[in-house]
């Protein structure tokens, strides 16, 4: 091609060393160096603290005399000292779980209502409202879930047991306060509705119009552009916004400790008091643990912190896999 | 199934603006008319208001009558959905669905009205695309995403997804606007033979286009700068870019503003 270009054309200039466009002044070197700086500084932090997680995780779990991820106990004060994490990942992924089922749903309708359906004067406070449920301490959303929200499930948990006892989940083997994991699920679903209905709100507003036009030139009810134009487009922002939820719900710690009822037993009977979360185990027992105790801990929490990279793991692996079908249309 | 429009005294407004003020006229079923005139002159939204898009933006509203056959879309008790299902429409920009498959892309209206046979699918959205003139580029691709497609494929994956489900008329706002000179002569070829099935509206900036697809031409122009678009005249295409009847629209075509 270049040997029968007719024009003349100039040597090219040596190619210029570093990025284009750095001009070496001052500011930009500072620029550089401030903005490089904080990169690797977070890098450090980060490998930093996973080497000190696994280093103490690691001298606890070599003297556990349990299986650490089988044994149903937690004991690392004892002689000799037993501890698995069995009880505490089945209650984590459990009362998120329940989380989730009932938050997503939830969040995607009200999102679709604030973005779609509502009449403007009424979509703006109610964004707002939402907003500001996410700025609620989870501490208060504890007290009031022990205080509130336990005593008034007691009824749905009867009625749940009557209708749905059949299918053993919803069997209810204990009478008493409901301080379970469906109630904890209950809970983290309340608290994690305002992060996933406003970062998928924010998704169903950047749809374009030009999709929508599509849908409606076509004959489309309004739900039916929803369906064809804002929900696929809004797929993988839905996703994102959930994972955000996820993750709030794996770690969530206070208003689990104040509502759950613990105790180191895996049982399907999510309507029984019972069971226990990474989180909620370390903030009880961190206290008045000795220092092999804390280790222990942090070894549970490092599981945990491996949990939530395999669930957005998998959460980008999804989003991936339909990329030729995103939303960004050239 | 090509039908006749025939607009009354229609004004259209964005809130209280007034976008187009009382425009009334006729297009003849199977027949091209096109829609000429300077940016901002309403030709878009007169457009929309034939198959009520207009009132999607916020704050639009329409007055007049737009007759379809005797039909007034106006009328009270008529649903804007049934009637974006009978006069098609095709956008400035080719906008398929992003996430469906060129087959699904076509199939779309036909599944939204449900009036198809299951084993019908597969003929309509075949007869569909080579209506577009895209049968041969796609036939062994149908379910890969359309938006794969070059601009040209897009819009004509646009035009089979609107003629799929036979509408009466089909409106076409700019269609050729973000197109290539080579697509949009496909597109052009492509208007010559739907209008032996279709009633069809082109709003276009390009004046040669105009003159080579349409049987009748309209110029809109604004009253005056702040004042609503309102039609100048609207006559044979060969009169217009001849012997127009009116002053504005000699200048507007020989280049003398606008």
């Amino acid at each position: 091609m270049a040997s029968t270009t007719p024009l003349d054309l100039p040597p090219a200039p040596p190619a210029p060393r570093g990025r284009p466009g750095s001009t070496g002044r001052a500011g930009d070197k500072i620029f550089i160096g401030l903005s490089r700086g904080s990169g690797i500084l977070l890098l450090v932090v980060m490998a930093s603290i996973a080497v000190f997680l696994s280093y103490r995780a690691v001298l606890a779990i070599s003297k556990d005399e349990g299986n650490f991820l089988t044994t149903l106990d937690w004991n690392p004060a004892g002689d000799p000292p037993v501890f698995g994490i069995a009880v505490l990942l089945f209650g984590t992924v459990v009362s998120s779980v329940i989380a989730m089922v009932i938050a997503v749903p939830v969040a995607i309708g009200i999102a679709l209502f604030i973005s779609h359906y509502a009449p403007r004067k009424l979509a703006a406070p109610l964004g707002y409202v939402i907003d500001l449920l996410a700025a609620v301490p989870s501490i208060v959303y504890g007290i009031w879930g022990a205080l509130v929200l336990v005593p008034y499930l007691e009824g749905l948990n009867l009625w749940l047991d009557q209708f749905f006892g059949w299918t053993y989940v919803f069997e209810k083997t204990e009478v008493g306060i409901p301080r379970s994991l469906f109630t904890v699920g209950i809970l983290l679903a309340i608290m994690i509705l305002p992060i996933v209905t406003s970062v998928s709100r924010e998704v169903f507003l950047q749809v374009p119009k030009m999709n929508e036009e599509a849908a409606l030139a076509l004959g489309a009810t309004r739900w039916e552009v929803i369906r064809l134009s804002v929900l696929p487009f809004g797929r993988s922002g839905i996703i994102s916004a959930s994972m955000l939820g996820l993750g709030r719900a794996l770690g969530e710690t206070m208003a689990v400790a104040t509502v759950l009822s613990p105790s180191f037993i895996i049982s399907l009977h999510v309507l029984d008091p019972g069971g226990g979360t990474f989180a909620q185990n370390i903030a009880a027992g961190f206290g008045e643990a000795d220092e092999f105790g804390r280790d222990a801990l942090i070894a549970s929490g490092l599981v945990l912190f491996v949990l939530t990279l395999l669930v957005n793991g998998a959460a980008r692996l999804i989003i991936a896999r339909r990329k030729e079908y995103s939303g960004a249309n050239a | 199934m090509a039908k006749r429009i025939d607009v009354g005294g229609l004004t259209a407004y964005y809130g209280s603006h007034k976008a187009i003020e009382d425009i009334s006229m006729t297009v003849e079923p199977r027949s091209v008319t096109a829609f000429i005139g300077p940016s901002g002159c309403g030709k878009s939204t007169f457009l929309r208001t034939l198959n009520r898009m207009h009132e999607v933006t916020p704050g639009g509203r329409v007055e007049g009558k737009v007759l379809l056959d005797d039909e007034d879309l106006y009328g009270s008790g008529v649903d804007p959905v049934t009637v974006r299902r009978t006069v098609g429409m095709v956008f400035q920009r080719p906008n398929p669905f992003p996430t469906m498959s060129i087959f699904d892309n076509v199939a779309a209206g036909l599944r939204l009205n449900g009036s198809y046979r299951k084993n019908q699918l597969a003929d309509i959205v075949e007869k569909s695309l080579r209506g577009a003139n895209l049968w041969n580029e796609v036939k062994d691709r149908l379910n890969k995403p359309g938006s794969g497609l070059s601009g040209g494929q897009q819009q004509r994956l646009c035009i089979a997804r609107a003629i799929a489900v036979e509408p009466d008329v089909l409106l076409m706002d700019e269609p050729c606007s973000a197109l290539d000179p080579i697509s949009t002569l496909a597109i052009e070829d492509l208007i010559g033979e739907l209008k032996e099935r279709f009633t069809i509206v082109i709003v276009t900036h390009n004046m040669q286009q105009a003159a080579r697809v349409s049987d009748r031409t309209a110029f809109f122009n604004l009253a005056a700068v702040g004042k609503p678009g309102r039609l100048v005249e609207i006559d044979e295409t060969e009169r217009i870019f001849s012997n127009p009847s009116v002053q504005a629209t000699e200048d507007y075509i020989s280049g003398r503003f606008g």
